[in-house]
């Protein structure tokens, strides 16, 4: 049944997003929001907006109850949890399948299998997709694990099998290293938590974050090829592009070629992104995790495809079959997304919500700003930071990174600090023309170039 | 007058460091210059609230886990 009436379980930029692509698929909309968000964006463009709580968000847009009664006081018959929030909550999607709604995303249980680390590794590797080598569970005899760290090679990582947060890790760099760590290894798990038993990760020391986008009906898979995003501070991305610079075509088709294998293996529906680390020294690539969901950087992907990928995940959910053959699937061209922030890069990143006071976006040919700002709005402190997502497209990837310069240079926001000065130098570096960098690149540069990154726009 | 500490950010107000832990103060505690009465929590990065005067508590106008503005008073002192 093509749904009729949306309800979107998200606030921000994503919101407006799925706002947008039900509106052109002629379905009404209901935004919920909580107190905080009355005057949002999002609020103003849909058909209609019910409050749900107070603005801490455990109170509002996790609260599922609230968002189940909305959905049935205005007889909304589908729920979209954009990103972050319920969007990856497996009960959050059988409550609103179990009231009789549709979930626009993966069935619970494809949640529940993909979110668990150990799962998705173990279908990943049945279906044929390469993991990061290691030991495949715990090891206790020292013996076997000198031979399971021979056979992944060095460096090693050695984890303490029931550690968490970091805690009993050791890198070991050759044979010899490894015989002095591992007894170390295992007496420190042993001491913090009782259990002397390792786990074997091989490093991949210089990744680059590459990602393939995938879309599903349940029983057919498609890829819409790779992002990069290894542009990283503090494991978020901040800059994204479609494709990547530095994939072999070879390599691309069999990465993506794995995405759809592993999707299919699991009966996917909908929108999804499977994430691999990629040693470009090697060549190797590794599935580390699969997102469930619309990720933030899915423009590029639309820039490069032309495929509107919010728009066909709600067509799926509401019973459609894919309408995209593999073959009609063609990419065009380079895209780049830069993730504009409410933060000081001048103060070390501070958050810093205020009020809109004037905003200039840009525009012009393949400049895209995907954002919940409009002159007069008051961000409020409650939620991150997100403000928008500039996008622009070019016939390649130097001339995409002289648009995305002019771009950043027409957009203002006035009122607040943003992280447009950082992307702005980003844009003018040599490394990043060159796309010389990988996921440990961006927080060296940061020092090095703190000097660099107060503009009068972020000064107050 | 009442002295009062007042919210330097916008955000959210905690009086405790962790939700397992006891408050940082609670009224009746006597209040030195630079000791941490709350934390403000402004899209999620935790900022810790300094006492910029010292004194005895004798309320907390704003509540736990509650919003707050910049300016609003946390702490009455007496």
């Amino acid at each position: 049944m093509p749904i009729q009436k949306l309800l979107i379980a998200n606030r921000g930029e994503i919101a407006v997003r799925i706002i947008r692509a039900a509106r052109e698929l002629g379905i009404r909309t209901v935004q919920v929001h909580s107190a905080a968000d009355a005057d949002s964006l999002a609020v103003r463009l849909a058909d209609e907006a019910v409050l749900i709580g107070p603005p801490a968000a455990s109170k509002s847009y996790l609260k599922v109850d609230a968002i189940l009664d909305a959905a049935r006081a205005t007889g909304a018959d589908a729920v979209h949890p954009g990103y972050g929030f319920l969007a990856e909550n497996a009960d959050f999607a059988d409550a609103v399948e179990a009231a009789g709604m549709v979930w626009v995303g993966p069935k619970g249980d494809a949640i529940r299998v993909m979110g668990d680390k150990v799962a998705a590794r173990i279908a990943a590797e049945s279906a044929g997709v390469p993991v990061v080598p290691g030991s495949d569970g715990r090891i206790d005899d020292p013996e076997q694990a000198r031979i399971v760290a021979l056979a992944i090679g060095f460096p090693v990582m050695i984890k303490a099998a029931a550690g968490g947060g970091g805690r009993g890790i050791r890198i070991a760099h050759d044979a010899e290293e490894f015989e002095r760590l591992m007894p170390q290894a295992s007496a420190e798990a042993k001491a913090a938590f009782g259990d002397g038993g390792l786990y074997l990760e091989k490093v991949i020391a210089r990744a680059r974050h590459i990602e393939v986008q995938i879309l599903g009906d349940g029983t057919r898979a498609v890829h819409c090829f790779e992002r990069e995003c290894s542009l990283q501070r503090r494991r978020q991305k901040v800059w994204e592009e479609a494709p990547s610079a530095v994939l072999p075509q070879a390599l691309r088709e069999k990465l993506c070629a794995s995405a759809v294998a592993l999707a299919e293996a699991v009966g996917y529906r909908g929108a999804g992104t499977l994430e691999y680390l990629y040693d470009d020294a090697t060549g190797h690539f590794y599935f580390i995790e699969m997102n469930t969901r619309i990720q933030v950087e899915h423009p590029v992907t639309e820039m490069i495809t032309g495929i509107d990928l919010v728009r066909e995940m709600i067509r799926i959910a509401g019973g459609e079959p894919l309408r995209l053959r593999q073959d009609d699937i063609r990419r065009t061209g380079h895209a780049i997304e830069v993730r504009i922030c409410a933060e000081d890069p001048a103060k070390s990143f501070q958050p810093a919500p205020g009020t809109v006071s004037a905003l200039t976006v840009p525009g012009g040919a393949g400049v895209r700003f995907d954002t919940m700002l409009y002159q007069g709005y008051t961000v409020p402190p409650f939620y991150d930071s997100l403000l928008g997502k500039l996008i622009v497209w070019d016939e390649d990837r130097p001339a995409a990174i002289a648009r995305m310069a002019r771009a950043l240079e027409e957009l203002t926001v006035e009122g607040l600090p943003t992280t447009k000065p950082l992307h702005q130098l980003l844009a003018r570096d040599a490394e990043v023309a060159a796309s010389a960098f990988h996921t440990r690149w961006l927080e060296p540069w940061l020092d090095q170039n703190a000097h660099r990154l107060g503009t009068k726009e972020t000064t107050e | 007058m009442t002295k009062q500490i007042l919210s330097p950010l916008p955000g959210t107000f905690y009086r405790k460091p962790a939700p397992d832990k006891p408050n940082f103060k609670n009224v009746g505690d006597v209040v030195a210059v630079g000791d941490v009465i709350g934390l403000i929590e402004v899209m999620k990065s935790f900022n810790e609230v300094v006492a910029d005067q010292a004194g005895t508590i004798t309320g907390f106008p704003a509540d736990d886990e509650e919003p707050v503005m910049a300016g609003q008073p946390l702490v009455d002192l007496g």
